[in-house]
């Protein structure tokens, strides 16, 4: 079909000021679109009342220098708190959870005049590679029924892939922005951890947790990047230090820019033609003047195995305060304290929330906690480490986002092994609080295939400049899913 | 009491061992975490942000000013301020407690091996060494009563600053336990970093008890005593549980460890919780906080911005001013009572003990009588000090004095107006008193005559009958002068 995407962040925001397109408009495409596209699954709610009003307000005061996301409509992972209105974080327990207050990043855009039309599906409290951990139902992969459209921020990624918003707003623990980002063909940001903050935003594994972008675009994803960044006096891991215009940086050329090319990335798992479509993507950015350094990266193999360990520890502590006391499900009828405990739980959690839970409970134990969590702290060290070597002679580093392209629904829900075992590439990145970006590179058989590049803390606009460049002279991120 | 326990554990061939963990409410305005006000006696949850209800979403921020505190405190006991400390999650589920954890910290405590000199009852003065002070906050409440068959939670408390110290196991009777205790009360509240309010909870302690055979340096398996909120109560806790150990010992029983409460009634304790079967708290570092940074500049601001301390203050009472050290104890005991003193001595220099005794007497009396606290006393250190500026140049007698304090204390004026008013100015004008003096003798002729007969005592019959001429304002040393000169 002809195309369903909307054009880019800027043209948009050019023919809104200009008085060419309404934001009503805008927003009853969204909707429509949403419609069409409900078999995806790719939202938990629609807001689309309150959106056309917003839509409405935004067009009567619109202004010649309206801000660059003003009267846009885009789409909110479900793990950010919206002030009055349910948010599920896709779980059970939070099904009748209405927040009385606005995360950061929703203040940030609310504040920059975007509009939110919905809030998107996701694994359970972000917990999971490809969105069937969901409660409320798998998302579904634009670019094939079959396909999982990656996880955790699965619904976020699908919307936009199929043409529904122009970017929607992720989070990124071991990968959940940039696996769907490279699964669904679409450009996702995972910023420095630390540069958005987390106020407002369920935590899953509060030392990995980050907010971040999924666009058509890197030039889009810088746009949304500089409206949520920043500083926040009530995230205390919020970084004091002002976002860099990442706009101004987009068009520096790359002569000279040094691109690290891991060994371990395209180590074992990965499929060969999977390879293959990043290395052709890095022939691109050489031809832009890059410079391609072969490099190795010690600990990379040990990533997983480190994530595994201290995800779901801090994800066990995180979690303990939905116990059916203030808020959130609450088991009928319990005799004693313990019962409505332990049944309020079981009841709310779904199984891989309480799979992590007790690998987290079991990794903090008296006894057990020097030999898992103390051990994998360490092993973070080494792997942060690896990459501040790495940086000291590579400007990025370059490697498939994932091992393969996007899999079959059910093919790794019953194997948790293989499903985090995918996650060799994402993982690091957080283990390191690096800002890292997924960009398209091409498809195998028919199925997007990511690009990651990995960039020094606080260095974001280096990884959209790059991108920008090579989307400038490739057109994967501009292929559409058939319908 | 106390030192007989002690002695009677000593006699007996025991020694008790006795380690204190207290809690510091921090008197800050909002919480450790979150802005919600800290004060006391609010309506249930009134006083909850979104975070001491742990809303998703929420996070910590920590509240400097408490860290302050806790400087000042490590400061204080001369321990180390630790340049990077760790907020740690301490896990457990309870009603009271939303997030399902405490903040706390537990490696790396802010503030570690301080000490303190305490004097003991007995007159002895030990040093007790302070392990760690930590920050933490404190859990909600639990309400049991309020509502048929449910229990209601009151997140007012939830997040309130704590400051955690740990003696080491170093004390060895009940009397310096609670000397030690009343010790660090002194302090913080002389610092300004906790109320001391122990009615209200603000300051309340755990007691770890053990005892072994005299000679023995292995600790004996000890028993803790949770959430002790009065200085008697952990006398008496500690004196039952020494005598209960030693004699469960004695009998051939092992101590268990567990943790026990006091029951002020029956003044015993009993078993809580067994240790054994405590939880498993799995503390690890709270990914939501950075390590504390603690900059040496601010360390030393805080040192500089340090009061003279209750210890100094009392030496220097003592050396500098002579005063005895039953005073400089008791004036020092509150900063506010030594502060008072220091104010009012200043307007009356080298006048230390005056001054003393007119603090610990008259001032503390009317306080005591009206419960109130120094800084609400109706006479402020000005006006005492110019009634005692009046008795120190002659214009009043001490008893004169007396009056016209318990006419200030009801609000009747300054000394000098209540003097002029009330007319009690003494009769120091040698005229006058004179011409008293000759109207008495010649009233009492016959006394006059057993007096010049050699019957000294007379003397002091004419003084009273001239103080009774002159309703007591005679100048009492002049009036001696005077008299003596007459008869002689």
């Amino acid at each position: 079909m002809s195309s369903t995407a909307f054009p880019t962040l800027a043209v948009l925001a050019d023919e809104l000021r200009s008085g060419r397109r309404s934001a009503v408009d805008l927003v009853q495409q969204a909707l429509q679109r949403a419609g069409q596209c409900a078999a995806l699954n790719g939202f938990v709610s629609l807001q689309g009342d309150e959106a056309l009003a917003a839509a409405a307000a935004a067009d009567s005061a619109r202004t010649a220098t309206a801000a660059p996301l003003a009267g846009i409509p885009f789409a909110l992972k479900d793990i950010f708190c919206t002030k009055g209105i349910t948010t599920t974080c896709g779980s059970r327990m939070l099904q009748n959870f209405v927040p009385p207050y606005d995360a950061h990043v929703v203040e940030q855009l609310h504040a920059a005049g975007a509009i939110r039309i919905g809030k998107t599906n996701m694994d359970e409290f972000a917990m999971g590679s490809s969105n069937e951990n969901s409660a409320y139902g798998a998302c579904v992969n634009p670019w094939g029924s079959d396909r999982v459209p990656g996880g955790s921020s699965g619904g976020s990624a699908a919307v936009v892939a199929a043409g529904i918003v122009p970017y929607a707003i992720g989070t990124d623990t071991g990968g959940s922005i940039r696996q769907p980002a490279a699964f669904c063909g679409i450009t996702g940001l995972k910023p420095t951890y630390g540069r958005v903050s987390r106020y407002g935003m369920i935590a899953y594994a509060s030392s990995l947790d980050c907010a971040g972008v999924l666009a058509r675009s890197a030039q889009d994803c810088a746009t949304v990047f500089q409206a949520i960044a920043g500083h926040d006096d009530r995230d205390a891991t919020s970084v004091e230090r002002p976002a860099d215009d990442v706009q101004a940086s987009l068009d520096k050329p790359l002569h000279g820019l040094r691109i690290g090319v891991a060994r371990e990335y395209f180590g074992g798992g990965v499929l060969p033609a999977v390879a293959q479509r990043c290395h052709e993507a890095l022939a691109e950015l050489e031809k832009l003047g890059a410079v391609l350094v072969d490099m190795a990266l010690a600990n990379a193999h040990h990533a997983i195995a480190a994530y595994y360990v201290i995800a779901p520890a801090e994800a066990s502590s995180n979690l303990a305060r939905y116990d059916g006391v203030r808020y959130g499900h609450r088991c009928a009828e319990a005799r004693s304290l313990d019962e409505m405990y332990s049944r309020s739980r079981a009841e709310g959690f779904g199984s891989e929330v309480k799979r992590r839970i007790l690998v987290g409970t079991y990794a903090l134990s008296a006894g057990y906690y020097d030999a898992y969590y103390v051990r994998a702290q360490k092993v973070r060290r080494l792997i942060a480490n690896d990459f501040a070597a790495a940086f000291a002679s590579v400007d990025l580093i370059a490697g498939p986002t994932t091992p393969t392209p996007a899999f079959r629904l059910g093919e790794k829900s019953g194997d948790a092994l293989a499903m985090y075992a995918a996650d060799v590439n994402t993982v690091a990145v957080n283990l390191a609080g690096l800002p890292a970006i997924s960009a398209p590179a091409g498809f195998v058989d028919g199925l997007p295939v990511g690009l990651q590049l990995i960039a020094p803390a606080f260095a974001e606009a280096r990884l959209l400049n790059a991108t920008h460049q090579l989307q400038r002279v490739t057109d994967w991120h501009l292929q559409e899913p058939a319908a | 009491m106390s030192t007989e326990t002690r002695s009677n554990a000593d006699q007996r061939g025991w020694q008790a061992v006795i380690g204190l963990e207290i809690h510091a409410q921090l008197s800050t305005v909002s919480k450790l975490f979150s802005r919600a006000a800290t004060a006391y006696g609010a309506e249930p949850n009134t006083q909850a942000a979104l975070l001491d209800v742990a809303l998703p979403g929420t996070l910590p921020v920590p509240n400097r000013e408490a860290i302050r505190k806790a400087i000042q405190f490590g400061l204080a006991v001369q321990g180390t301020i630790a340049q990077h400390s760790v907020f740690a999650r301490k896990n457990y589920f309870y009603p009271d407690l939303p997030k399902g954890y405490q903040i706390s910290q537990y490696e790396l405590p802010v503030v570690a091996d301080g000490k303190i000199a305490v004097r003991v009852d007995d007159g002895r003065r030990i040093d007790v060494e302070i392990q760690r002070a930590h920050l933490e906050e404190d859990a909600g409440k639990s309400v049991h009563d309020a509502f048929h068959a449910e229990t209601g939670i009151d997140l007012n408390r939830a997040g309130t600053p704590l400051l955690e110290i740990v003696s080491a196991p170093v004390m060895h009777s009940a009397a310096e336990a609670v000397a030690y205790m009343r010790t660090v009360h002194t302090l913080v509240r002389w610092l300004g970093i906790c109320d001391g309010n122990m009615q209200e909870g603000s300051f309340r302690c755990d007691c770890n008890v053990s005892v072994r055979r005299d000679g023995e340096t292995r600790l004996g398996t000890r028993t803790e005593i949770k959430n002790v909120n009065s200085f008697r109560f952990v006398e008496k806790s500690i004196e039952y549980e020494i005598e209960r150990q030693i004699r469960a010992l004695e009998n051939g029983e092992a101590i268990v460890q567990e943790t026990r409460l006091y029951d002020p009634t029956r003044h015993q304790t009993r078993p809580m919780r067994s240790k054994e079967s405590a939880d498993d708290y799995r503390y690890f570092p709270d990914p939501d906080l950075p390590p504390l940074a603690i900059a040496t500049a601010d360390i030393e601001r805080e040192r500089a911005a340090l009061p003279e301390l209750p210890q100094a203050r009392r030496q220097r009472y003592i050396d500098g001013l002579g005063l005895p050290e039953a005073d400089a104890d008791q004036l020092c005991a509150d900063r506010a009572n030594a502060d008072y003193f220091e104010a009012v001595l200043a307007a009356v220099p080298g006048q230390a003990k005056l001054c003393a005794n007119w603090v610990l007497g008259e001032v503390a009396a009317g306080l005591n009588e009206a419960a109130i606290d120094i800084a609400a006393a109706p006479v402020s250190p000005a006006a005492l000090s110019q009634l005692l500026q009046r008795l120190r140049d002659g214009s009043i007698s001490g008893k004169i004095a007396k009056d016209v304090f318990a006419a200030m204390w009801q609000g009747e004026g300054s000394a000098d107006a209540i003097i002029d008013a009330r007319g009690l100015k003494q009769i120091s004008d040698s005229g006058a008193l004179g011409a008293a003096i000759d109207a008495v003798l010649a009233d009492y002729p016959s006394q006059l005559d057993d007096y010049r007969k050699g019957n000294d005592k007379l003397l002091q019959f004419f003084v009273g009958q001239v103080m009774k001429r002159t309703k007591g304002q005679a100048n009492p040393q002049q009036l001696n002068e005077l008299l003596r000169q007459k008869l002689g």
